[in-house]
């Protein structure tokens, strides 16, 4: 007995309601850019310059006043949030302590975070600090650059790639539904404010990664079914390609989930943002694999005369067998 | 068709067998750790019973390569430094003023008097009271300008001297600025690391990053805090007469004599006065240069107290060795050619164009060179490590068990093969891991972790292949072999595209996220690898014994 997400035969039409899907997805591009510029992201020090402080203590965290005894110092915006994962001890009270770039330094000074440090253990003597980071507004404006440089570098790769191994209107396929995840989740990032630094654009560059994996999956499959029905209408052969690929789509998002699910679960609080991001990133991936690539290709259309296909033509690498 | 050659079967297994041998002292950590610490130690240190048993906890015949722990997981400090490499310009050009400025008395009947204007600065002015002057100052000036040595800046002087009106001014040339920005940083670095190196931790990180920026990562120290005032201590340079040299190191001394070791010759040993003829805080400059007869030497220049000092001391020993010691250990012993008046002087030896830079380097080790701002802190604690590390050991496993199971219920017994796959993979995953090097950060588990999910794509590729295939009824031979050719292409773009966002990754990124690229990106070649020989291999074996008549995937 064998367990079985799709059935062996499979016959949706997977544009029967392309104007719902596609116009679902068009919106929520949308809604996501406005989200972002209305809220904006919430940047991390990576990105923004500043100080964070994580404490630990064997008392309850009481946030107003942590935020009452480090207000003296002034120094400026300064916000405190609570952390809470299951893999906690009892009596283990965690909170971020955040505090901008202070004017004129570069990276914050040794005798502020001594004195934040200092007026936090006058309220909870047990305190402790595990972790203290600091970046400079030189150093973090150079990684934003870099991080954008990284995701569109990337991007541009990919739509080389395609294009060299398929045709164009795959690679603009394949970029704008690529482009579609990366909106979406900066997105929800924007309307979650979860904390948006490096590891976010690791995970949004892994999110690329997987989505146009599988994306170039479905057209792989495309491209050889066009080949072997030459006279049936393009939107068919794409449903059946989408219909025979179905269940490898749903099977390996299925086990990469699966394992997600695990670290976001018990990989503990400190990259639980980033596995949140990939999570999400694999939905909206897998979403867009099916829903937007090929209806842009579909409109964009196909060159269909492949009567004299060049024998190599997209098997160069297809020799390694014995 | 589902012939595999017997050289090919072999080759894929002794591969396999090698990634896992790699792998293995990954599974016994610490004690291998302790192993490697202790062999290391026995190597510079000497033998000890202790540090023998110790090193005897892990064979020798086994690889004893482990993964590298980055910083969020052991726990240490993380600081980006800047080298305020102008710093240095000021001290040169004050180097410089007493030599033009002798040189310019010395032929005050052509050139008038002469005074200096500039307030500091990089550049050196210097006002004649006579402007007709000009043409004969400015070829004195020129006549101070050495070349520059290094090999992009071939041909070179050092100095860039120009008159205007009454205005002499010299400053560096565009090509030794950036020669001497060079040194400055690799200067910095050497000081670094050897302050650093002072204190013993496991594998420090201290690289050059672009033109100006030293990384500096210590795992196990306490607190950012901590490194810095590590790293602001000065070194302590000295000149010492030198007694005896021997190969003794506890060799009976006088309480106003100390015996050191030589820096570059293990078991060499020099007994010298306790207290020194010039130490390091007179000493203005040290740079790489040439003798007489071409071959590679250091001059060094004191200031004017060094300089006496140093002169009375060389007029009165010549024929004698004095000693170049830094931190408790002497770099070179020359022994004094001639008489040193005038605070400068050269060190020869067989030097190599690189030792000779490298001397100065350390000759000028004695302080930072110029001012260090810090553009990046970070400290972690080793108890958030070691609690990163559990969650995401435990993170791992239950993925892993979960993973196994949805495939074994997907697939039966093709799903035991790729479960054995995947598990392979994930030994070669962390031999190569090993074997490079890399170092596991926290995003790297997860990396790991998405490799997991991920490694059984190609798998499920070919799977679904064959069941295709199936269908179509050609055979259970057939079938499978089909479905290894035609799944292969979608296989090879769908990971090719995933390992260039990898690579972009890895370029692009620093620490933690630059771990991840590491693990995804070789993940993807021991999954690719895994899924289409190893699998591969499994299931033909398992083809070739049963033969059977259908075939279920």
């Amino acid at each position: 007995m064998r367990l079985r997400l799709v059935p062996d035969e499979t016959n949706f039409d997977f544009f029967r309601h392309a104007k719902v899907t596609f116009g679902a997805s068009c919106v929520a591009m949308v809604l996501s850019i406005v989200v972002w510029l209305v809220m904006g992201l919430n940047f991390g020090i990576d990105f923004q310059g500043g100080t964070t402080i994580r404490t630990q203590s064997v008392r309850a965290v009481d946030v107003s006043a942590y935020r009452q005894a480090i207000a003296p110092l002034e120094l400026g915006d300064v916000s405190i949030s609570e952390v809470f994962d299951p893999g906690f001890e009892d009596d283990q009270n965690v909170a971020m302590v955040r505090i901008q770039a202070q004017d004129g330094q570069e990276s914050v000074a040794a005798d502020t975070i001594a004195a934040v440090e200092a007026a936090l253990q006058q309220v909870d003597p047990s305190i402790t600090f595990p972790s203290v980071e600091s970046v400079g507004p030189k150093v973090s404006g150079e990684l934003i650059k870099t991080a954008f440089l990284a995701v569109a570098v990337s991007l541009g790769a990919i739509l080389i790639y395609i294009w060299l191994r398929f045709e164009w209107q795959f690679s603009v396929g394949a970029v704008a539904a690529l482009f579609h995840d990366v909106i979406l989740t900066i997105g929800l990032f924007s309307v979650l404010q979860i904390r948006f630094d490096l590891a976010t654009i690791a995970a949004i560059l892994t999110i690329i990664g997987y989505s146009i994996n599988d994306t170039v999956v479905i057209f792989d499959r495309l491209r050889e079914n066009l080949i072997k029905w030459k006279q049936r209408p393009l939107k068919d052969v794409m449903n059946l390609s989408v219909n025979e690929t179905l269940s490898r789509t749903i099977m390996t998002s299925g086990t990469t989930l699966l394992a997600l699910i695990a670290l976001l679960v018990l990989g503990g609080d400190v990259i639980r943002g980033f596995v949140f991001a990939i999570t999400w990133g694999i939905i909206v991936g897998t979403y867009s694999s099916v829903f937007v690539a090929k209806n842009i290709v579909l409109f964009l259309g196909v060159k269909r005369d492949w009567s004299k296909p060049d024998k190599t033509e997209g098997n160069q690498f297809a020799n390694i067998d014995p | 068709m589902l012939q595999i050659p017997t050289w090919k079967r072999v080759f894929i297994w002794a591969l396999v067998a090698l990634g896992l041998i790699l792998a293995l002292p990954n599974a016994f950590y610490s004690r291998v750790e302790q192993a490697n610490d202790a062999r290391a130690e026995i190597e510079t240190m000497g033998s000890t019973e202790a540090r023998e048993a110790q090193a005897g906890q892990w064979p020798d015949f086994l690889p004893s390569g482990l993964v590298n722990l980055g910083l969020d997981l052991r726990g240490g400090a993380h600081l980006l430094a800047e080298v305020q490499v102008e710093d240095v310009y000021e001290g040169r050009m004050d180097g410089i003023w007493p030599e033009l400025r002798d040189a310019l008395r010395d032929a005050r009947d052509e050139v008038g008097t002469i005074r200096r204007v500039d307030e500091g600065g990089d550049a050196l002015v210097v006002r004649l009271n006579d402007p007709s002057g000009m043409q004969r100052a400015l070829e004195i000036a020129r006549g101070l300008a050495r070349p520059v040595a290094t090999l992009t800046g071939v041909g070179a002087q050092d100095l860039d001297v120009s008159g205007e009106g009454d205005l002499l001014t010299v400053q560096l040339s565009e090509e030794e600025r950036a020669a001497t920005d060079d040194r400055t940083i690799r200067q910095s670095l050497e000081i670094i690391r050897r302050r650093v190196d002072e204190v013993g931790t496991r594998e420090p990180t201290i690289q050059r990053q672009g033109s100006d920026r030293i990384l500096i990562q210590v795992p196990g120290i306490g607190s950012a805090e901590e490194l810095k005032a590590l790293i602001g201590t000065t070194a302590q340079l000295t000149f010492n007469p030198v007694i005896s040299r021997s190969g003794d190191p506890d060799a009976a001394v006088s309480s106003r004599q100390v015996v050191y070791p030589l820096l570059d010759e293990p078991g060499v040993f020099y007994t010298l006065e306790r207290s020194p003829v010039v130490s390091g805080e007179d000493l203005v400059d040290a740079q790489p240069s040439f003798d007489q007869n071409g071959r590679p030497a250091v001059t060094f220049r004191f200031n004017p107290t060094g300089a006496r000092a140093f002169g009375d001391y060389t007029a009165e020993n010549i024929g004698s060795p004095f000693a170049i010691v830094l931190d408790e250990e002497v770099i070179s012993a020359p022994v004094i050619q001639s008489h040193i008046p005038g605070g400068s002087g050269i060190i020869t030896g067989n030097f190599t164009v690189e030792e000779s830079t490298q001397l100065a380097v350390l000759l000028r080790a004695g302080a930072l060179p110029a001012e260090l701002t810090f553009l990046e802190e970070r400290t972690i604690g080793p108890e958030l490590g070691q609690d990163s590390i559990d969650a995401g050991r435990i993170a791992c496993l239950v993925a892993f068990g979960a993973v196994l199971v949805f495939m074994a219920l997907s697939y039966g017994l093709f799903g035991i093969f790729a479960n054995i796959a995947l598990l392979i993979n994930v030994g070669l995953l962390f031999g190569l891991l090993s074997l490079i090097g890399a170092t596991l950060t926290l995003p790297g588990i997860a990396g790991i972790v998405l490799t997991i999910g991920m490694a059984v794509d190609a798998n499920v590729l070919v799977f679904e292949r064959i069941r295709e295939e199936l269908k179509t009824a050609k055979g259970p031979s057939r079938a499978i072999s089909l479905g290894y050719e035609k799944a292969l292409s979608a296989i090879v773009d769908a990971n090719i595209t995933t390992f260039i966002v990898a690579t972009i990754l890895f370029m692009l990124g620093s620490g933690p996220v630059r771990g991840f690229a590491v693990t995804l990106g070789l993940g993807i070649l021991t999954s690719v690898f895994t899924a289409i020989f190893v699998t591969r291999l499994l299931v033909v074996t398992w083809f070739d014994r049963r033969r059977p008549k259908t075939i279920e995937v």
